[in-house]
């Protein structure tokens, strides 16, 4: 059939027992992709467990399942699963592969790409089927948009982060195939991931929290960057961060908030001794109010925010604190009386 | 002794790099006339390595590409203990995309002599992908563990690591010869001392170029780069701002207030 050479894949994956949000979201988008082609969604899934599985990711737009199900994929396995979806890449020749940025996708897009000898966008805000069907991947960069193609190479292959594309509409009626795969053995296994260690519990969540506070390079040094925190603590908001904050080494790859890192939709944002930077502020999804807080009055960031202060965040943020804190003290006494 | 490859990549300084537009004839970005730094995460992969040095003995061999001025991160990186540098730079080799960089820097190590341990950053600072380092590995058939933040074992030739991993790590044993990608939380890069500037006056830099590569120019640079950027669309802002007046006091109470009728405070 025609649809077979023209396909929309989706390389999914489980953890902890879920399918994680993001490759339901890229099955969502491959779906949309994949009408406007006239072609098939396809999505491999690999790990343990998967007899519930493949209907969940077909309710939610694959028309194909590829499942490879077996003690051997948990943990995750970088060199197996490079080999089982290689062979399948090789085999279904998709015109378009996404992957979602998880820390296991962000390590297979490019061992699968370099092996196909195809190319790669890294953390794309939006895909569009452009001119002769090819997938325009859009990044934010250097105060605008840049649309990246893969002309000539096959499959044409994006990472796409958690939460930039809508959580699709579960269809249950929905019908597709399912086919298992084998797993190949005796495999050289020269990386050996021997556990995965959960480590901490997040604090207040960023992707469901209300009121982001964000801090960037402005912050000036550690201690800077404590009193930001501070003030997140204060407003029970999620702290975010940029990527100099996380460069500079005052907070975790973890808390970065963008094109990169984690996208966000806050009903209130700040942001403090940051510019704007659009890597960063694509990942503010829907934010009714935006503050920001610079000590320059010329900084981008006040194009992009409803409220402004040009103050030095150093100065600002600690006699912010300072009266929430009074307010919050008082605010603590009435409750006590009452 | 273990032979280590460290690649680093000269980024333009980040203030002058937010003020960048695009190239509208080569479609990348035009970097020689931006003072240009070492790419942060790259300075973390140079210090593992430099630790290793310390403790095991080891010959360290920079890679970088990149224009001419480039050169003047190599010499940095000699100048903080590294023993020879390899600055990969020919007209042929500007546009590159993460494949092609990886396949010059790949064929360049291979040329090089034999290596047991391949550390770059886990990303770059301005292109920002992470995928340098995993096709360096595809192309040297070499596994690979990407954003490693602790060498928990490094005796032998079977090492144990900690990558990131969500919501925690996840422990790696490899087998070397191996690529290692890393993070900032692996180590603290020490400054420049004035005897390593001294010492590093002495310390080789070759410049390659795709002849003494030996590879096609169709392979190298825009032509062998798999991704074209074909647009640039300025983004326009969408929102009016009010700035708050007054004095620092003023300014507080105007901000609470506001919190206050969005009911966060």
């Amino acid at each position: 059939m025609e649809t077979e050479s023209a396909a929309v894949f989706v390389l999914a994956e489980k953890m902890e027992r879920e399918i994680q949000p993001v490759s339901l979201q890229l099955i969502g988008k491959a779906r949309q992709l994949a009408d406007e082609l006239g072609a098939n969604v396809g999505v491999v899934l690999l790990g343990q467990d998967l007899t519930n599985d493949a209907q969940k990711l077909i309710a939610a737009g694959a028309d194909l399942v590829l499942k490879a199900d077996s003690k051997s994929l948990v943990p995750y396995q970088s060199e197996l699963y490079t080999e089982i979806i290689l062979k399948l890449m090789v085999e279904r020749r998709p015109e378009i592969l996404l992957i979602g940025s998880t820390f296991m996708g962000r390590e297979l897009a490019p061992l699968i790409a370099a092996r196909l000898e195809t190319g790669l966008t890294a953390h794309c805000i939006e895909l569009v089927i452009g001119g002769e069907g090819v997938l325009e991947q859009r990044i934010p960069a250097y105060g605008g948009m840049i649309t990246i193609v893969c002309p000539e190479k096959r499959p044409q292959m994006a990472t796409v982060a958690n939460g930039v594309f809508p959580n699709p509409v579960l269809n249950p009626a929905r019908s597709g195939e399912v086919i298992s795969i084998e797993v190949p053995r005796n495999l050289p296994q020269r990386i050996q991931t021997i556990e995965i260690i959960r480590e901490k519990l997040e604090g207040v969540s960023l992707e469901t929290a209300s009121v982001i506070v964000a801090g960037g390079a402005g912050a000036g040094d550690q201690e800077g960057w404590d009193q930001i925190e501070e003030l997140a603590g204060i407003l029970n908001a999620g702290f975010g961060s940029t990527r100099p904050a996380v460069d500079a080494g005052w907070t975790e790859l973890e808390t970065m908030i963008g094109q990169s890192g984690r996208m966000v939709n806050p009903d209130l944002y700040i942001g403090v001794g940051l510019s704007g930077e659009l890597q960063h502020m694509v990942g503010i999804v829907g934010a009714k109010i935006m503050i920001a807080i610079n000590k320059d009055a010329k900084s981008p960031v006040f194009e992009k925010v409803d409220y402004g202060v040009v103050e030095d965040c150093r100065v600002f943020v600690p006699a912010l604190v300072k009266r929430l804190k009074n307010t919050e003290s008082y605010a603590g006494k009435v409750a006590h009386v009452i | 002794m273990l032979n280590i490859v460290v690649c680093v990549k000269a980024v333009p300084e980040p203030n002058v790099a937010n003020k960048l537009k695009i190239d509208p004839v080569t479609k990348s970005l035009p970097r020689q006339d931006i003072p240009l730094v070492i790419n942060p995460l790259d300075s973390h992969a140079l210090e593992a390595a430099l630790q290793l040095k310390k403790k095991y003995g080891a010959h360290i061999t920079i890679f970088s590409m990149g224009p001419p001025p480039a050169g003047n991160i190599v010499r940095e990186c000699l100048a903080l203990g590294a023993d020879k540098g390899i600055l990969l730079t020919d007209p042929a080799f500007a546009g590159a995309d993460a494949f092609a960089t990886a396949y010059t820097l790949a064929k360049a190590i291979e040329k090089n002599r034999a290596v047991d341990v391949v550390f770059c950053g886990m990303a770059s600072s301005d292109g920002a992908t992470e995928w340098v380092g995993p096709e360096i590995a595809t192309f040297l058939n070499m596994p690979v563990v990407t954003m490693v933040r602790e060498i928990v074992d490094d005796q032998g030739d079977e090492w144990i690591v900690k990558a990131d991993y969500e919501h925690g790590y996840r422990m790696v044993k490899l087998k070397l010869p191996a690529v290692i990608t890393v993070t900032r939380d692996l180590n603290r890069p020490k400054p420049l001392s004035f005897s390593g500037i001294l010492k590093a006056r002495n310390k080789e830099i070759s410049e390659w170029n795709h002849e003494k590569l030996k590879i096609p120019t169709e392979l190298v640079g825009l032509k062998g780069s798999p991704t074209k950027v074909t647009e640039m669309t300025p983004l326009e802002s969408r929102r009016n701002v009010k700035l708050i007046e007054g004095s620092l006091q003023e300014k507080v109470e105007r901000l609470v207030q506001i919190l206050s009728e969005a009911g966060v405070v």
